[in-house]
């Protein structure tokens, strides 16, 4: 294995591949005077046609980039509200290589980038070529890898570069400024900034601490750092918008799924995106 | 942490399709001491990074602690004075029959306070957990051994201590709960996913991550992101240690085999450790069989699964194929683990070390026949050990040259525990209660997982 952290800078692309979705799609928020909205949903919850129809309900509501998570058996950054989906997910017969169809479905549909989170094992246990190929296919933009972190990531550091497929990795306020400059060099899209140290749920207030991860993140060269984890208004969207450039809600559409389906979806999703502006309307 | 392991570039040649090469295994290479984050193709740090910097902090709080004679002699006076250690090597004579007459010792690690091996490894981390200034130690649990353990070095060196169990695992081992209770820590029952070991672990992991500041996670097994696979092995090498003079004591030589029973491996690990360079010594870990590895319902993690990652280390796992991890049974609590430690996927890879399951049955038997003809009741995952010393004695003794008898075969076996713990389910299993007693309804509840 050749490729290291090192050999790509943040937002770059490799030769003779697709530029950066993700970069992409946050930078046409950045030139509409907004920050970028993420709006993140388990597949297959409550089943994948669902998830579908949620994602492009996003996408034509102000979302600018979906994620998509894969159920997994042991989803330790994950509360209660994503734990209790991707149970039900998978206890409705939720499996992985449904994330394809899901992605295909929304990207078919939507100009908005998709991206998977997944925890490493499922994509391990696939071979982490065969399923980068076939996230390209389907028109995915890359991975959030929650639990892999770029020091275990070699063999996803090439494959990614040959698929020209979008990596984000996890930074957190407890991460040394030597593992921001590494993590920020190894990503590519942008560096997904965790707000508080904590796992995913909703919280009334996001910490000072997330902007101090962003401008951390700025500082060691990332030409994006979007925060996620805890956002769940669109006060918070817009107090973070301030700083950052993109904002990942989750727990919060998840909620909305449950209780009110896809019309909730779309209606807490356009409410998000009034707090996008950077100067509060 | 390097840059330039090999952690995933070695994976597409270590499947658990391919055949374990024991060429791999040089014998002028020195197996001791391995200090991680790799062995071999496993190991590693598979883990959000949240919780890296506390990794970090731990790795080294761990390594200037082991360099530091205060710290050792810490050690080693709370082994002895508080733990009762060295703990003794007894020969069980009449057990040895049962073994195809070859000579058994039984490591009494179920002589230990808190009746099992567990100890070594708490006091230690929760030395560290001081070192590093925390204030509150968390541990998982599955049958309540390793929780009784850690709320015993909690309470001992004043920090606080909440143990994550099972939901399940709670109403069957009651008192268990209560003990922990009693010695001050708070038992919080595991609700989400399967309900068992594993997800008291994700639910630790949760709470690890939000109160790191504070907070030690005492892990009770050599499993886990590095530093905890070569660290909890450190505090269980003086099993080894103790065993190898022991047995040159008694017997003037070393065993032929030293058997013990595999969940994540930390006893496993502690006694194979004092032999891992003695090339002539086998080293055999039987891993729970459950109904029989046909069945499905097993928890033979090195047997039947392939590698995978799952809390924090690569290792062999139980796994379907899309890579969501199995559940596991067996009749015993403490192997109940769908993973394994990362050096004991190394070792049987390399050929070092030799892995094989014993069902419910099997071990129930030796449970059995230990107590009734040593006195010694086991814990129920000490028996698989013992069953599995039934096996390799019949091994040895079948392939005699001439002139030997079956008595100059040697097997010290890892008595990992005691089995008072396991009495409800013995009980239950050997049909010993009256149909309306208490224990008759905590045992059929216990069933029902």
């Amino acid at each position: 294995m050749t490729t290291s952290p090192g050999s790509t800078t943040p937002g770059s692309t490799p030769t003779g591949t697709t530029p950066s979705k993700a970069a992409a799609a946050i930078d046409r928020a950045r030139a509409e005077g907004r920050t970028a909205l993420i709006g993140y949903l388990p597949a297959g919850f409550p089943d994948v046609q669902t998830t579908i129809d949620a994602g492009i309900a996003m996408a034509r509501n102000g979302v600018d980039l979906i994620e998509i998570g894969i159920p997994y058996s042991d989803p330790v950054m994950d509360g209660r509200v994503i734990q209790d989906a991707t149970v039900e997910a998978l206890n409705n017969g939720f499996t992985v290589p449904r994330i394809f169809d899901v992605v295909e479905g929304i990207t078919r549909e939507t100009d908005a980038a998709v991206l998977v989170m997944t925890y490493w094992n499922p994509v391990m246990r696939m071979g982490v070529r065969e399923f980068a190929g076939k996230l390209a296919a389907a028109g995915g933009a890359g991975l959030i890898t929650p639990d892999l972190i770029p020091d275990e990531a070699s063999e996803w550091l090439a494959v990614s570069d040959e698929f020209g497929l979008d990596r984000v990795f996890l930074v957190a306020p407890s991460t040394s400024p030597e593992r921001m400059e590494k993590t920020v060099r190894a990503s590519r899209g942008f560096v997904y900034a965790v707000s508080v140290m904590g796992v995913t749920g909703a919280r009334t207030s996001v910490g000072a601490a997330a902007r101090a991860v962003v401008d951390a993140a700025h500082a060691a060269g990332a030409e994006r750092a979007c925060v996620g984890l805890g956002v769940s208004t669109a006060e918070q969207v817009a107090e973070i918008a301030a700083y950052a450039d993109g904002v990942i809600v989750g727990t919060a559409l998840v909620a909305a799924l449950r209780d009110g389906g896809v019309p909730a979806v779309a209606a807490l999703t356009k409410e998000l995106s009034t707090g996008t502006g950077k100067s509060p309307s | 942490m390097t840059d330039t392991h090999s952690g995933t570039d070695k994976q597409a040649g270590h499947d658990a399709d391919s055949s374990p090469a024991d060429a791999f295994l040089n014998p002028e290479e020195t197996l001791r001491h391995a200090p991680g984050p790799y062995f071999g193709a496993y190991g590693g740090r598979w883990m959000p990074e949240s919780l890296i910097a506390a990794l970090d902090e731990l790795q080294d709080t761990f390594d200037k602690a082991k360099a530091d004679p205060d710290f050792t002699a810490q050690v080693a006076d709370l082994n002895r004075n508080y733990a009762g250690r060295p703990s003794l090597l007894t020969e069980a004579k009449r057990f040895a029959e049962h073994a195809g007459g070859a000579r058994i010792f039984l490591k009494r690690e179920d002589l230990n306070h808190t009746g099992s091996h567990k100890i070594n490894n708490v006091l230690g981390q929760a030395l560290l957990a001081k070192r590093m200034g925390k204030t509150r130690v968390i541990a998982e649990t599955g049958a309540g051994q390793h929780g009784v353990a850690s709320a015993t070095a909690a309470a001992l060196l004043g920090l606080d201590c909440v143990v994550y169990m099972g939901a399940e695992d709670c109403r069957r081992q009651a008192l268990n709960v209560a003990r922990m209770q009693l010695l001050g820590a708070e038992v919080v029952p595991v609700t989400n996913g399967s309900q068992t070991l594993k997800d008291a672990i994700n639910d630790a992991l949760r709470d690890w991550v939000a109160n790191v500041g504070t907070t030690h996670y005492l892990l009770g097994t050599a499993a886990g992101a590095h530093p905890f696979p070569a660290m909890v092995r450190y505090f269980h090498e003086v099993i080894g240690e103790e065993t190898r003079e022991q047995i040159l004591e008694q017997t003037g030589r070393l065993p032929d085999a030293v058997v013990a029973c595999v969940g994540g491996g930390s006893n496993a690990i502690g006694i194979f450790h004092g032999f891992l360079d003695d090339r002539s010594v086998q080293l055999y870990g039987f891993e729970a069989g459950g109904d029989g590895v046909e069945s499905g319902r097993h928890a033979a993690t090195i047997t039947l699964g392939r590698p995978g990652v799952l809390h924090g280390a690569r290792s062999y796992l139980m796994q379907d194929e899309d890579g969501q991890t199995l559940e596991s049974h067996s009749i015993s609590a403490g192997l109940d683990y769908p993973g394994v430690g990362p050096e004991h996927a190394h070792l049987s890879d390399i050929g070092r070390a030799h892995y094989e399951p014993i069902t419910d049955a099997e071990a129930m038997e030796a449970f059995r026949l230990l107590s009734q003809t040593e006195g010694i009741i086991p814990a129920i995952e000490t028996a698989h050990a013992l069953a599995g010393a039934m096996k390799v004695g019949q091994r040895l003794t079948a392939d005699l040259a001439p002139g030997e008898v079956p008595s100059d075969r040697i097997i010290v076996v890892s008595l990992s525990g005691r089995g008072d713990k396991d009495v409800a389910t013995a009980a239950e299993y050997f049909d010993l209660l009256p149909d309306d007693s208490a224990e008759q309804e905590i045992a059929q509840e216990g069933e029902q997982l």
